[in-house]
């Protein structure tokens, strides 16, 4: 996130687009709704009826994927009216004209036909949010899990520029990260292009800097992502695969593909805390500890580092992830000796320039910090990109409205969507196993719409079959107005009703992330 | 604005216009006994257990919606607000049950602290005991509405903060009680289980299921973590006894979440006691998992890479780190991976 979720309730206009907020992050949510309490206008761009979007002043209802023809016609209307922000326009940023000249493109009346959204809507939308002090977007997986997901997000943050609407509080640009630590898995280099704090692996004063620092020579060929080395498995290009508390299986997009690739390597290490269907393919399963069990940071989404403490020893003979790693690399020959997690946190801040003002007794005293947080003085930073951004001049980046890699036909006629419900989370590896949790929502159930179930002969509460391209699971129906007609949606929280066997793996070209909130898939019913 | 000066209990103070005698009398560490207000919440003035008297005006006021004014005098526990106090405790008690010695709240119930503070033991009026059933059929908390004293708490966190709604008061009268319309059991009302009234509940009327009969709230030591699920980061409170956690609270001063959960975060930490968790290393042979030492496992494990390092080069390996793990372990992955010789690590980001 650019700016805080301390900010949210202070914005004068809330643009959700494609984040299920009260769900995905519930006490994001409520900042929201104090925002609205405090009267900002919200507006909300989702396919289906969310309880954001039943809160919302304007409710957009796109088609799915149709983010980018929506904020391209956002913004002709925000040119057209003169809403723009000319001053902020002209000292920070670059690109404006070609920026302009697309978006001249996406008239009002073009973009209703795209999107499906009233042009009364998309004027006031455009309107409210452009007239706000200060206006913040949230977004989630609903924008970036597309074959269009880079572009969705550079329109989202040529919206902001548009408007001014950086480098102050309240306002910005916030992807709400999914899990716990993705914001610190990305800050910490577990990227394949980038060490800690976004320093590029072909940079060779990084490179030096880090290889004089590990005292190992290091590579400057940036490596696979995770999505890519499922297809290098199958080409022989990666022969083992070190795998540490994640659940490809189930979060990979057409997961059949991902098992199959995990059956060829050669070899396989998994450690994890519970037996995930990754794991049962592994070689070697290594028993980790719980975050409950051990001391160590996690980065949230608006980039704050907060300390969490063990409150119970691990269960048998598990060991903590870093633990295992030491031991591991000493075994491959490598220097390595860490008396605890502060160690590891104190070499990991001095090798990064947006963490090396942070240190454990600091994180204690003061409850948290956020980067950049560059010297041990510093206060940490709320918002950023104030006066200018990290490369100088914002760089507008005209995009096209690029339809979704697979839409609805004869064969497969529905939409599906995936996503997330409230009361489980990603692929369940932990809220399955919850007591309460499981209880209350011990299955899968496909939202349709009443019309679309009534054609099929499906009441409420019958199993379904959905099927696509890729595969098929059985899973009971629900009736529900939230979608529309020709639209479905599933959650990823079941295995035993695994939406990512139907799922598209269909890539985003630049972040190489699949297509999960559109896929075709015909529906009916089962046994 | 200027500030105002006023007294308490013989003490000058100065706060902001628009303070209310509550907020200035706890700025002086005068504890006013309260059950009703919630910092979060517009006052609601329900209970007024929280009166103090002030010199010149006639009747006694709610120190909690009161804002003070220049040259205010005011007494927080004169022998009418003292009074005043008894006979609220006393009402309430007419129509309480007495089970404290069983009562999950004992030890951080409102109503018995400020029952001990008053000495009161009994109450004098002749009360209805409620005989509401209990409703328990959800996972997650048992409504005991025999115990609610309706200062409002849980409805306004419910309304104005979850914004789920699922509970007003309802009913009038003696027979008032907060939950869902038409009295339906809670799991069939729109709540989603954030747990949030629960946590502001200042007697035992709202009880989470977990803790039942695990532990008293002063055997239990409460360790600070951060929430495991999504990327808000809530500060939450693990309550362990014996090596076990039996409950959770949220951490009222988390710079996030302010004291504020969801389901997940306040019920679903139970995960961490599974029996399914992994305890011993596993090394499978002939498709079947055998547990095997550290040293087994994790010698095999060097083997392996360093033949495949040996045979294919560093290129042939690639490293899933994890969005779930900390920052030391994420760094100390791809540490490992890059020592190796390849960049080829990421993690589950994008999904
Ligand atoms: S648990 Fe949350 S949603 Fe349910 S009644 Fe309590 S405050 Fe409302
Ligand atoms: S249930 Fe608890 S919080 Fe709610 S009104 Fe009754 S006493 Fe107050
Ligand atoms: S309590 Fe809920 S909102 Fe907070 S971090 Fe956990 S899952 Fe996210
Ligand atoms: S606490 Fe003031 S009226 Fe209840």
């Amino acid at each position: 996130m650019t700016n805080s979720i301390g900010e949210i309730p202070g914005a004068g206009a809330i643009l959700i687009i494609g984040s299920n907020t009260s769900e995905t992050h519930p006490v994001i949510s409520y900042r929201v709704r104090e925002a609205v309490q405090n009267g900002a206008a919200l507006i909300v761009a989702d396919p289906r009826v969310t309880e954001m979007a039943k809160l919302a002043d304007y409710h957009l209802r796109l088609r799915p994927g149709t983010d980018v023809a929506l904020l391209n016609g956002l913004m002709h209307i925000i040119i057209a009216e003169d809403l723009l922000d000319v001053d902020f326009i002209e000292k920070r940023t670059e690109g404006f004209e070609k920026l302009k000249e697309k978006v001249a493109e996406y008239t009002p009346e073009r973009v209703s036909e795209i999107t499906g959204v009233a042009v009364s809507d998309l004027r006031a939308a455009a309107r409210a949010y452009a007239a706000a002090e200060s206006a913040a977007i949230l977004y989630t997986m609903g924008i970036t899990q597309h074959t269009t997901g880079t572009d969705n997000v550079l329109s989202v943050a040529n919206l902001a520029m548009l408007t001014g609407n950086m480098g102050k509080p309240s306002a910005g640009v916030n992807p709400l990260r999914g899990q716990n630590n993705v914001q610190g898995a990305c800050d910490m280099g577990a990227l394949p292009n980038v060490y800690t704090g976004y320093q590029k692996v072909g940079d060779p004063q990084v490179q030096e800097k880090f290889s004089k620092a590990w005292g190992v020579p290091l590579s400057d060929k940036p490596g696979l992502t995770v999505t890519k080395s499922m297809d290098a498995i199958f080409d022989g290009r990666i022969k083992g695969m070190l795998i540490m508390g994640e659940n490809p299986i189930l979060s990979e997009a057409n997961a059949n593909h991902a098992g199959e690739a995990l059956e060829r390597l050669e070899f396989l290490v998994v450690q994890d805390i519970f037996m995930t269907e990754t794991a049962a393919y592994a070689d070697v399963v290594l028993p980790a500890a719980s975050y409950a069990e051990q001391l160590g940071s996690y980065t949230n989404t608006e980039r704050r580092v907060q300390l969490s403490c063990p409150a119970v020893p691990p269960p048998g003979e598990a060991r903590a992830d870093w633990e295992i790693l030491t031991d591991l690399a000493k075994r491959l020959g490598l220097d390595w000796s860490y008396s605890g997690s502060e160690a590891i946190f104190n070499e990991m801040a001095s090798l990064t320039p947006s963490y090396a003002g942070m240190s454990y007794s600091r994180l204690a005293d003061e409850k948290s910090l956020q980067w950049p947080c560059p010297d041990s003085k510093h206060p940490g930073t709320p918002y950023l990109h104030v006066g200018k951004f990290s490369r100088g001049l914002g760089q507008f980046t005209p995009v096209d409205y690029k339809p979704p890699a697979e839409l609805p036909d004869g064969e497969y006629p529905f939409v599906l969507s995936t996503g997330r419900h409230i009361f489980h989370y990603h692929t369940g590896t932990m809220t399955r196993r919850s007591v309460p949790l499981e209880q209350h929502r011990p299955e899968e159930f496909v939202e349709i719409h009443p019309e679309d179930a009534a054609k099929l002969g499906l009441a409420e509460g019958d199993p379904a079959q959905i099927s696509s391209r890729r595969g098929e699971v059985v899973a009971r129906v629900t009736l529900t107005e939230r979608v529309k007609p020709g639209h479905v949606f599933m959650t990823f929280h079941y295995h035993e009703a695994a939406a990512n066997l139907l799922t598209n793996d269909a890539l985003c070209p630049v972040a190489a992330t699949p297509e999960f909130k559109v896929c075709a898939v015909n529906v009916r019913k089962a046994g | 604005m200027s500030a105002i000066k006023l007294t308490i209990d013989g003490r000058p103070v100065e706060v902001e216009p628009g303070t209310t005698i509550l907020e200035a009398a706890r700025k002086l560490g005068i504890d006013i006994p309260t059950f009703c207000h919630d910092p979060e919440l517009a006052p609601n003035g329900a209970c007024r257990i929280c009166v103090v008297e002030v010199e010149r005006a006639r009747a006694l006021v709610a120190s909690c919606c009161a804002p003070v004014a220049p040259d205010m005098v005011v007494h927080t526990e004169s022998e009418r607000v003292v009074k005043a106090r008894k006979a609220i405790l006393r009402l309430i008690l007419a129509n309480h049950p007495l089970d404290c010695i069983t009562c999950e709240k004992t030890g951080q119930c409102k109503l018995q602290d400020y029952c001990y503070r008053y000495g009161i033991s009994e109450s004098d009026f002749e009360g209805e005991v409620k005989e509401l059933p209990l409703d328990d059929t959800n996972p997650f908390y048992i409504r005991d509405m025999n115990k609610c004293i309706l200062c409002g708490r849980c409805v306004g966190r419910c309304q104005e903060i979850n914004g789920a709604g699922a509970i007003d008061f309802i009913g009038r009268g003696f027979s008032t009680i907060v939950g869902p319309a038409f009295g339906d059991p809670i799991e069939e009302s729109s709540c989603v289980f954030c747990g949030m009234c629960v946590d502001v509940c200042p007697v035992g009327a709202l009880i989470p299921k977990a803790g039942v009969g695990k532990g008293r709230p002063w055997e239990v030591e409460k360790v600070k973590t951060i929430c495991p699920y999504c990327g808000t980061g809530c500060s939450i409170y693990l309550h362990v006894k014996d090596g076990r956690i039996i409950g959770a609270s949220p951490d009222f001063e988390g710079p996030v979440n302010r004291g504020h959960l969801c389901s997940k975060g306040r019920f679903g930490w139970d995960f961490v006691h599974s029996e399914e968790r992994l305890t011993r290393p596993l090394i499978k042979k002939d498709g079947v998992f055998v547990e095997a030492s550290w040293d087994e496992a994790l010698d095999l494990v060097a083997e392996k890479v360093r033949d495949l390092l040996n045979r294919y080069g560093p290129d042939s390996l690639m490293g899933l780190s994890s969005a779930k793990t900390s920052n030391e372990d994420n760094y100390l992955f791809q540490k490992l991976m890059r020592s190796l010789g390849t960049n080829n690590v990421d993690h589950c980001a994008r999904l």
